[in-house]
């Protein structure tokens, strides 16, 4: 490889502000450029759904950077890339400008998915998506005394969405097509745990009927399910998952179907990486590559990339994990569920949401479940196998 | 210099075998006292400077704790952090045995709390 002296990190949020400080904190005093959508400064997402929405935080408190923090990085930001150029690894922007790196890193992250049936739905007004701050704000600003909220979608950030509105002191209902909620991440029997938090704290959810369509002319006044059901709402949201934001990516050749597939280190072309939502880095336990969406994960493998671009190690990437916070429980989730575990509730139980449990495969302990057992999850997390990255696996090439 | 006149008693060093973590309740914020696997005590403010989550809970590995919830890491010698989502380190404190008794001297620096979580 060519001597690298700079950086083009393509994305301003979680991944690409840990790109620049593992490139800074390993040594490299090159250029590094980082291209943000937002005009903000990098923040963190998590709170949009919790604190945030709930007025306890503010958006100064979301700064990625700490106080006094200078990486000495060229910030382009209010800027979307519109292209990629692979071979000559540049980078076109909104305003026409043409930006060429040694390597250029894709951290665009992922988009809110919408309701299927077109913009239509979320042309209402009332209709909200959770994905940035101007998005929470927007939302922040809607939930006022009296107004009735309807959530669609019971995945984690629906879940915090409804736990946050009704911390608030509003109605909330909860749809969920798929018949049991969050059974994909966590299986069916501690997804439904999971669930009856809502119940447990007077939210209605209502699963396995899906949503047919969102009723009203200029504003939304309510959701309307397959079987004829109508939920009046004030307020809608929606929580139906995320897309990885590859569409800019769409003339450059890459793989993008499932995120930009790339290597067990995030190399994607040569000089080509990604990270981050918007990434799916080779999974030698699933054998394909797999987009995770973990916020512990952007913040991560930004530095085992950045020692495979500074020709080191890759090192080991720990199980993946994630958390949510419902309704004041802390739910911790770490390693891989793929179907087919024999599941165990180790201590609690759901009825006082303390849940401890184990995911084995052929006797091998392989995920771990925990809601408000910090101690517990933790001790069984760092028993978890980690996934060494430098296994040799085919580095994609772009397809032509 | 144990038990100087800011000095108190958490509880006896038999009880906190190495690799465990010892919350102090009893003084506002909490502190953590953690016994690490080659034999040292160090103490540090209980709570996350991010978020209200108790490091007595979190992953020690060396000299380092790593928030239960998130990823930041809080170096037991000086409290200082190394990563978001926390961006500012906590307090350490003096600590130390006698008799196999742990004694605890508070820093008399101002703590760092996370938004919305007050001493």
């Amino acid at each position: 490889m060519a001597l690298l002296e700079s950086v083009l990190v393509v994305g301003a949020s979680l991944a690409g502000h840990a790109t620049a400080r593992a490139l800074r904190s390993q040594g490299f005093d090159g250029r590094i450029t980082l291209v943000g959508e937002e005009r903000e400064r990098p923040y963190d997402r998590p709170p949009l759904s919790k604190g945030f929405l709930a007025g306890r935080v503010e958006a100064a408190d979301l700064a990625l950077e700490a106080a006094g923090e200078d990486l000495q990085v060229e910030w382009l930001l209010g800027h979307a890339a519109t292209a990629l150029d692979v071979a000559d690894t540049a980078v076109t922007l909104d305003d026409g400008r043409r930006l060429v790196a040694d390597a250029v890193v894709l951290a665009t992250g992922s988009r809110a998915r919408r309701l299927p049936g077109g913009t239509a739905a979320h042309d209402l007004a009332g209709v909200h998506t959770v994905r940035n701050l101007a998005d929470a704000r927007a939302l922040r600003a809607e939930l006022l005394p009296g107004v009735r909220v309807v959530v669609v979608g019971a995945g984690f950030i629906g879940a915090e969405v409804a736990s946050t509105v009704h911390g608030l002191g509003l109605e909330v209902t909860v749809v969920e097509a798929a018949p049991a909620p969050l059974s994909g991440p966590l299986g069916v029997e501690l997804g439904l745990a999971v669930a009856t938090l809502h119940a447990r704290h007077g939210v209605h959810l209502e699963c396995g009927v899906p949503v047919a369509g969102l009723l009203g002319r200029d504003r939304v006044t309510g959701v309307e399910l397959v079987d004829g059901t109508v939920l009046p709402a004030d307020v809608v949201v929606v929580g139906i998952g995320s897309m990885a934001a590859t569409d800019w990516l769409a003339s450059s050749g890459l793989d993008v179907v499932g995120g930009v597939a790339c290597s067990s280190t995030g190399a994607v072309a040569p000089g080509v990486w990604a990270v981050g939502d918007c990434a799916a880095w080779y999974d030698p336990v699933r054998g394909l590559p797999h987009r995770l969406e973990h916020w512990t994960d952007a913040l991560e493998r930004p530095v085992a990339m950045v020692r495979a671009m500074l020709g080191q190690s890759a090192g080991t990437a720990r199980a993946p994990y994630f958390w949510s916070e419902q309704y004041g429980v802390m739910i911790q989730f770490a390693g891989r569920h793929l179907g087919g575990e024999q599941i165990t509730i180790e201590a609690g139980s759901p009825a006082t949401s303390d849940v401890f449990a184990t995911y084995r495969r052929d006797g091998e302990l392989v995920a771990v479940l925990g809601m408000n057992q910090p101690k517990l999850f933790t001790r069984a997390r760092r028993s978890l196998p980690g996934t060494p990255l430098d296994r040799p696996s085919a580095v994609p090439q772009p397809v032509s | 210099m144990a038990e100087n006149e800011s000095s108190f008693r958490v509880g006896l060093l038999a009880d906190l075998p190495p690799g465990e973590a010892l919350r102090v309740a009893e003084v506002s914020p909490p502190v953590a006292v953690f016994h690490t696997e080659d034999g040292q005590l160090f103490a540090i403010d209980d709570t996350c400077t991010h978020q209200d989550a108790s490091l007595a809970d979190g992953w020690l590995e060396g000299c380092e704790v790593e928030c239960p919830l998130h990823a930041s890491r809080f170096d037991l010698r000086t409290g200082a952090v190394d990563a978001p989502p926390a961006k500012v380190g906590v307090r350490a404190h003096a600590v130390s045995v006698t008799d196999g008794e742990i004694w605890l001297t508070l820093s008399a620096d101002a703590p760092n709390l996370p938004p919305g979580v007050t001493a």
